[in-house]
């Protein structure tokens, strides 16, 4: 293999495992404070179609990119902060069932932009690739790190961020406490329900963010159900991670490095049917992970509400 | 000088579903002072405190604190005001730090919201110096026995600097030299003018330690008194509404064929080190052998061994004759072992069942509650309307959830389970640990008679007053070793105690010795 082919895979690699990666954030903000939350693949879909609605429109009128770009990222977010605002409603505050909660979300998220999906619709483009000056100089790392769009580059920094917030911060140690044993976070003065419903909504944030990803920055078009199972695995890697921002983006870059293979495989004329090419980067991250990470132990107390008195 | 009153509850009342927990409550309390509150398994102690604490809302009354009527919605309002609580039940997260635990709530912090780890373990081990509660401030609570756990409860409130204390049940697992200690702080707190409400069980220690004694039944207040005008008995008599036998009448033990013989028993703890180390001994088919030590010794992991909970590294397990190293529960359960174990709440109970189901955690998938893989409903609460009446488990129903019951009612739901079936082999651990003194007599009768029925049992107890009236014989362990086995009619409490620390030379005179 010649090293433009190793680039290209890992560049691959690393735009396939950022929207995975922002749905484990995602899942890990929800689950360590002791929600369960499988709509993260309903939070990224609606936020994707949003945020590309928000892109049509204003390229419609004109707008120059910064504005353009500015809205569509920020309306995509909302939109996940929105759907973790409900997420939270139902399963904190009225104590639905955390994955029937989650299961409205997904549903909602399917039908909705179905429905108002208008087929070419189009746009004045996507996020530009920014290289950042001297480190996208460097030899093979340069290409691979430091030539991507914005929301790669904010996702590095979230991976870091959220580890600093999780675990060297007062945010944090309550986050994780109120996970863990709620009761005693609430004999010490913490408001669980206030700290549980911040949580759940900046998840949804992070959620909007991948969602953004991928119309945005990725693929730069929506298509119906585009986020093909993302949220899913996303909470899967969020798990096999440990329920850590390094250990989720460690996964899902496994992940991703699958997906660059299968990709090349392909490309290569591999005489193999490509539904079971497709099937490769399930399969690998499965077996890597399930073979060499140890037992994961979840937040004690996740998936129950926490009932005051 | 009339003395100043810090908190004063009026007319305090408080349902929960079926019981009037309290009714028409009335508490004042003083500066400075040290309050006992007594009262039987049920009685409403630990609602009262969690209302002022403002974990429960009450449904009628008020209260007063520092002249200004209160109404708090939630714990951070009683800690901002100064009240400071160690609950009966553990409040602490099993997966963090000791000092984690400590600062939760009130963080040290370098600014930004950052935490300072080595500043709150600096702090606690301070704490920890200044009190004389040994703790390591960076160990994970989930590896720390109960009776450290409760230290680090301690240290919570301690570090908390509350000018009003609730301290519900502290000393239930507390070695005596730990209840010394933790009488001295609270002596000191209270000169600096900290007042205290003290919980507990043990008659003994409100006598020493109270300034003025409240005595609460079924849900009232029931009188009030001092420890100069009272004694053991007439505080019993108070809680109880009648006379209690405080000490158990046994007859001299008549050893039959051996039960359970542990030669050689090697286990290691959770954080890999030796906790038990070449443990021997035998218990004989109608005979008591108590385990003493300071918590801490490797009681725990031993009891944990013996059961099916933690694997043994080296030697063997028979009862009866019948090879169980490392079984699982199961099997110990099914070779007629009853366990009672020390940490209710972890391994003795569901707490989300309702009664009749946890009366039927060890048997339920056996004759008559299950048969062909279907429940037997009727027989279940048949099973669990005897045994609630036969040791007075104070609920509102059997179908009321375990978690529900009052601390001691809990406990009395356990030992009802393990008692309430056909068994060889009892290991009781801290049997009594939170049981009033009418529970405690009952459950003491109830171990002398099944030792008098040929069932041979085990107690460890970090009472040492539990273990010298129960005890045939008594094995002092030390550092995970057996120090001595001596006869429990001839020893002393003051012997006991130098065992109990390690010091073996010379202190025993041959007779007391006894044989393994
Ligand atoms: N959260 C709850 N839900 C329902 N009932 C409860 C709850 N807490 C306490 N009770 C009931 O209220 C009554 C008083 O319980 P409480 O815990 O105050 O007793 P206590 O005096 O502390 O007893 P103990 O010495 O056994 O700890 C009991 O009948 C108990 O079953
Ligand atoms: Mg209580």
């Amino acid at each position: 293999m010649d090293t433009q082919t190793i680039v290209s895979m890992l560049n691959t690699a690393l735009r396939a495992a950022t929207p995975i990666t922002l749905g484990a954030l995602c899942g890990i903000f929800s689950e360590r404070s002791g929600v369960v939350n499988i709509g993260i693949e309903g939070m990224m879909l609606m936020s994707a179609f949003t945020g590309f609605m928000t892109n049509v429109y204003t390229s419609g009128a004109g707008w120059a990119d910064f504005p353009r770009f500015t809205a569509s990222i920020l309306v995509a977010v909302l939109t996940g902060a929105l759907s973790g605002a409900l997420h939270a409603v139902l399963s904190v505050r009225f104590k639905v069932d955390q994955i029937i909660s989650g299961t409205v979300i997904n549903i909602l998220a399917l039908g909705m932009t179905g429905y108002f999906y208008v087929q070419g619709a189009i746009t004045a483009g996507r996020l530009p690739q920014i290289a950042i000056p001297l480190l996208s100089d460097i030899p093979i790392l340069g290409p691979v790190l430091f030539r991507n769009g914005p929301i790669l580059y904010t996702t590095l920094i979230l991976v870091v961020a959220v580890h600093i917030l999780l675990f060297h911060t007062v945010w944090g140690l309550r986050t994780r406490a109120i996970g863990e044993h709620p009761r005693a976070a609430d004999t010490l003065g913490i408001n669980v329900h206030r700290m549980q419903f911040i949580n759940v909504i900046t998840g949804g944030a992070i959620a909007g963010l991948a969602g953004a990803f991928l119309t945005l920055e990725a693929v730069g078009n929506f298509e119906r159900g585009m986020t093909t199972g993302r949220g899913f695995i996303a909470l899967a890697l969020m798990i096999f991670g440990k329920w850590t921002p390094f250990g989720a983006f460690g996964a899902a870059l496994l992940y991703g490095f699958a997906v660059a293979l299968q990709n090349q495989l392909q490309f290569w004329g591999v005489t193999i049917p490509h539904q079971f090419i497709g099937m490769i980067p399930y399969i690998l991250t499965l077996i890597v992970l399930a073979g060499f990470v140890g037992r994961a132990r979840p937040p004690a107390h996740v998936g129950r509400p926490y009932e005051v008195e | 000088m009339e003395r100043e009153i810090v908190l004063e509850a009026k007319g305090i009342t408080k349902r929960f579903p079926g019981v009037l927990a309290n009714d028409n409550v009335n508490l004042t309390l003083y500066k400075g002072e040290i309050l006992a509150l007594l009262g039987e398994n049920g009685a409403g102690k630990s609602t009262l405190m969690n209302i002022i604490y403002g974990l429960y809302h009450r449904d009628a009354g008020t209260i007063i604190l520092k002249g200004r009527e209160v109404n708090f919605a939630s714990p951070r309002e009683a800690i901002h005001n100064g009240i400071g609580m160690v609950h009966q039940h553990f409040q602490l997260i099993p997966v963090m730090t000791v000092a984690e635990n400590v600062m939760l709530g009130s963080e040290v912090t370098r600014g930004y919201g950052l935490l300072d780890v080595e500043k709150a373990a600096k702090q606690v081990r301070e704490l920890s110096r200044q009190y004389g509660l040994e703790v390591d401030p960076d160990a994970l609570v989930e590896d720390l026995p109960v009776g450290i756990q409760q230290r680090v409860e301690i240290i919570k409130a301690l570090y908390r600097k509350a000018d009003i204390l609730i301290l519900d049940e502290p000393t239930a697992v507390l070695t005596p030299q730990e209840v010394r200690e933790l009488f001295k702080i609270m002596r000191d707190l209270a000169s600096q003018g900290v007042s205290i409400i003290f919980i507990t069980h043990k008659l003994k220690e409100v006598l020493e330690v109270a300034d003025r004694i409240v005595v609460m039944r079924n849900g009232h207040v029931v009188g009030e008194t001092s420890p100069q005008e009272s004694t053991e008995s007439s505080l019993a008599a108070m809680m109880v509404g009648r006379e209690v036998l405080l000490r158990v009448h046994k007859e001299p033990a008549k050893p039959g064929e051996v039960v359970l013989e542990v030669s050689g028993l090697t286990a290691y703890d959770d954080r890999g080190s030796k906790a038990i180390d070449g443990v021997s001994f035998k218990v004989r088919a109608g005979e008591v052998l108590g385990i003493a030590g300071v918590q801490g010794n490797g009681q725990t992991e031993l009891v944990e061994t013996l059961t099916g909970l933690r694997k043994p590294h080296n030697g063997r397990v028979t009862v009866k004759g019948k090879d169980l190293t490392g079984a699982s529960p199961r099997k110990v359960t099914r070779a007629g072992t009853a366990h009672v174990p020390e940490d209710r709440q972890k391994y003795g109970m569901v707490a989300a069942y309702t009664v009749a189901d946890n009366l039927v955690l060890n048997t339920y998938y056996a004759p008559p509650f299950s048969s062909s893989g279907m429940v037997n409903h009727k027989a279940i609460e048949e099973h669990a309307r005897r045994l609630v009446k036969e040791f007075d488990i104070r609920t509102p129903s059997i179908f009321t959830s375990g978690g529900s019951l009052s601390g001691g009612n809990q406990q009395k739901m356990v030992v009802a389970r393990e008692f309430g079936r056909k068994i060889d082999l009892l290991i009781a651990a801290q049997p009594t640990r939170g049981l009033d003194v009418g529970s405690i007599e009952f459950i003491h009768q109830r171990i002398i008679e099944e030792r008098d029925a040929g069932v041979a049992v085990l107690l460890v107890s970090a009472e040492l007053d539990e273990i010298m009236s129960l005890s045939d014989r008594i094995a002092v362990m030390y550092k995970g070793q057996i120090v001595a086995t001596v006869d429990a009619s001839k020893v002393t409490r003051e012997q006991l105690g130098l065992l109990m620390a390690g010091v073996t030379e010379g202190v025993l005179e041959p007779e007391v010795t006894a044989v393994i």
